[in-house]
Formats: structure tokens, sequence, C-alpha cells
């Protein structure tokens, strides 16, 4: 979905605040450990987790520190699973408890093709409402591939809890200027593309 | 929505606490798991992993080819682990005209098991949206002025792949023990923000 987590090549942000300051949330470390419990016990998958931070609503996710995006999400999904009503969790937490946004459908991987090292490939020119793991700043865009992983679940269907085969990501090599012209710095930009994302390029 | 109506939320110890109390409840949440996580997180998952598979890199010949063509062999090789989810990592070389830094675009995604947790910036909106775009500005504002010469290559973690950036060795550093070696490897040179320049012998 084309949600505020995009951030790659979004305009208008200062600068990194480097190096970090000190700041110790004790209830931090409790959302990363409870977060982990619940993935552990395949309540839900890390796909399911980064689409229910995907669905915050915009001027939370922006406003919202690292563990308040985990925390939102950690409460999202185990009242979407049926194990809480928002109701009881707002009265356990004592106040309103914000949830991210409701869930739609998933979708299946492509049919398989597969790359080589070296190829050229370009990224399907797609728009998919659900979870999908490809930057828009490379949709529609041409690279080389230069890594092969082994398969992982197919994102689009395992964030929304839908059997996913595997398939590889494949590393694949931008040039910053294909992407933005020449309102960027010179650089190659590498981006880890599931392979239904990709499409052959023809020979000319 | 409503956004202008919406009631302040409850603070996030308060909804943390709901959190447990409803994992526990349904005895999904052993008890004890929370500080025997963080107290394994804390000790396991350090900065000193990846600064050790460096030194070895640095070091040991054999061991710096294994570490390129298989990271997640070379790791588990030292004792590291993985959590189930990150299932390849890949390991960038810098060399004096090419420097690689990472980064993720739609969340964080580190190899947090073999660097130690991710800083804060890394985390942060700001690095997140310029680095990919801005790259030289970015790392020169952070204190890392690179050469007009040298190639930038980012790498967005956006897949389930784990990279981790291989600095070059300090040439004042030249024949230390692996050991001591490891100690000069920080956190920000193997996401590339830093190039251990400043390490003198």
């Amino acid at each position: 979905m084309d949600s505020l987590h995009d951030l790659g090549g979004k305009q208008g942000f200062g600068g990194v605040k480097y190096p970090d300051l000190p700041h110790h949330e004790t209830w931090e470390p409790v959302v990363r450990a409870l977060s982990a419990c619940a993935l552990r016990k395949h309540l839900y998958n890390m796909d399911e987790f980064r689409h229910a931070i995907e669905r915050m609503a915009p001027r939370h996710y922006v406003t919202a520190a690292y563990y308040e995006r985990h925390l939102t999400a950690v409460a999202t999904l185990l009242v979407e699973k049926g194990v809480v009503t928002h109701e009881e969790l707002e009265t356990l937490a004592g106040g309103a408890f914000p949830l991210a946004g409701p869930i739609g459908p998933g979708r299946l991987p492509a049919a398989p093709q597969s790359f080589a090292i070296g190829e050229t490939v370009r990224v399907k020119n797609e728009y998919v409402p659900g979870h999908v793991r490809m930057p828009a700043y490379i949709r529609g865009k041409t690279g080389v591939v230069v890594g092969i992983s082994p398969p992982y679940p197919f994102p689009d269907a395992a964030g929304h809890g839908m059997q996913a085969p595997g398939e590889p990501a494949y590393d694949v090599r931008f040039r910053a200027r294909d992407l933005w012209a020449d309102s960027c710095d010179d650089a190659m930009n590498h981006v880890g593309v599931f392979q239904s994302y990709l499409e052959k390029v023809g020979e000319d | 929505m409503a956004d202008n109506a919406t009631p302040p939320a409850a603070p996030p110890e308060q909804r943390t606490a709901a959190i447990e109390m409803v994992l526990r409840r349904h005895g999904i949440l052993p008890d004890g798991f929370v500080g025997e996580f963080t107290e394994h997180a804390d000790d396991a998952w350090v900065t000193s992993n990846g600064a050790r598979m460096v030194a070895r890199a640095w070091t040991d010949p054999a061991f710096h080819t294994r570490m390129l063509t298989d990271g997640t062999a070379a790791a588990r090789e030292m004792g590291f682990e993985f959590p189930e989810h990150h299932r390849h990592l890949v390991v960038l070389e810098n060399t004096p005209d090419i420097h690689n830094v990472i980064v993720c675009t739609l969340c964080s995604c580190t190899a947090y098991t073999i660097i130690g947790a991710a800083p804060d910036w890394y985390k942060d909106l700001d690095y997140r949206a310029r680095v990919v775009r801005e790259s030289r500005t970015v790392l020169r504002e952070m204190g890392l002025d690179l050469p007009a010469s040298t190639e930038i290559r980012v790498w967005d973690t956006t897949a389930d792949t784990r990279y981790m950036v291989l600095p070059l060795q300090p040439p004042a550093t030249e024949g230390w023990p692996v050991e001591k070696l490891a100690t000069i490897v920080t956190q920000d040179s193997m996401i590339g923000a830093s190039r251990l320049d400043e390490v003198k012998g």
C-alpha cells in the first residue's frame, strides 16, 4: 500500500539525529519482548506485523516513536486474531488504545520465472492495496540483478495470513539518476526485490 | 474518520501492561519471558559479534572469502544466531573506491543479532527518507565526507536478506592481534555511517 511508511526518497526531511542521545523508556524493552513472544508462538508472522504497522493512521505513524508503532501493531493483531477485543484492551489500559486501520485482501505470487545475476530486469508498474515490500521509488524502474536470496515467504500473501509459497528476492542495482533524474546524489541503489515484483526486459 | 474527535491514547506504559496481561491470561506469555528475553538480547545480540567477524576477516584470508561468499554460514561458524526470518546475511566489502551504506526505508530491518540492536538514528524517519536519495549529503552531515571519486552503494533492506558492511582495515592497525582489532570496529562502520578513518595506531 502507498502509505507513509514508504519513506525512501521523500523530501522535506531534516538532519539525521546523529549520534544517538541516551534514552531509557522502561516500557520499550517490554514491548520488544512481548512482540517477540507472540511472533515465536506464531500468533502472527513478520509480514503480518509489518503490515499492521503500515496500516496505522498516517498521522499516528509519523508522530509515533519506533516502539509505539510496535505496540500498536501487536495490539491490532491480537484484536484481529480474536485474542482480545478492542474494548477489553482499552479497559485494561485505562484509556484509549489506538489501533491500525482494517486489513484488506492479500494476493498470491505471480507465475514463477527466474532471473540471473547480471540480467537487466524491470520492476512491474503495480499498485498493490495490501502488504507489499516494493518501495515506490523503484516502481516501473529498470536495474541489474547482483544477488539472489534463498526463498522467503511471499510477503503480499504472508502479510495477510495466506499460505505464502517461498520465492527468492533479488538484489537489484539501480542508478540513483534512473530513479530521481538529476534531483539526487549520484549513487548505486540496491533494493531486495521479490521475484513476483519483477519482469523480463526484452532484448532490444 | 474524525481525527480531531479521537481521545488521547493511554500512556504507553499502561497500554504495554494491558498487552502483557492479555498474553499472560491466554497462556501465550510464559512466566519470566520478558526478563529472560531482554537479558538474552542484551547479552547475545551485540555489536562485538559483527566486530569479531570483521577482525577475523582482516586477519584470516580463508574466513574473509567464506564471509563474502556466505555471511550466514560465517556467522554461524563463529557461534552467532539468527531469528527465524533472517535467512540470508550478505556481507558488503568496502574498498578504497567503494563505500557501502545500509538502510531500511520501509521499516527498520537490521542484522540485529550480528551488529546489535539498530541505533535510533537508523530508525529515524529522516535517515530512512533521505539516505537513498541524498546518500553523499547525508553521510557528509553525519561526519563522513567521501571524495567525489568514491562510488556509494546504498542497500535497502526491503526483503528478508540482511546486510552488514565489511569496513576497510585502518592502515595504522596493520599487524594488530585479532582481539585488539575487534575493539575498534564500531556498529556505525558495519552500517556504513563511518569508515574507521579516525582510528590511529
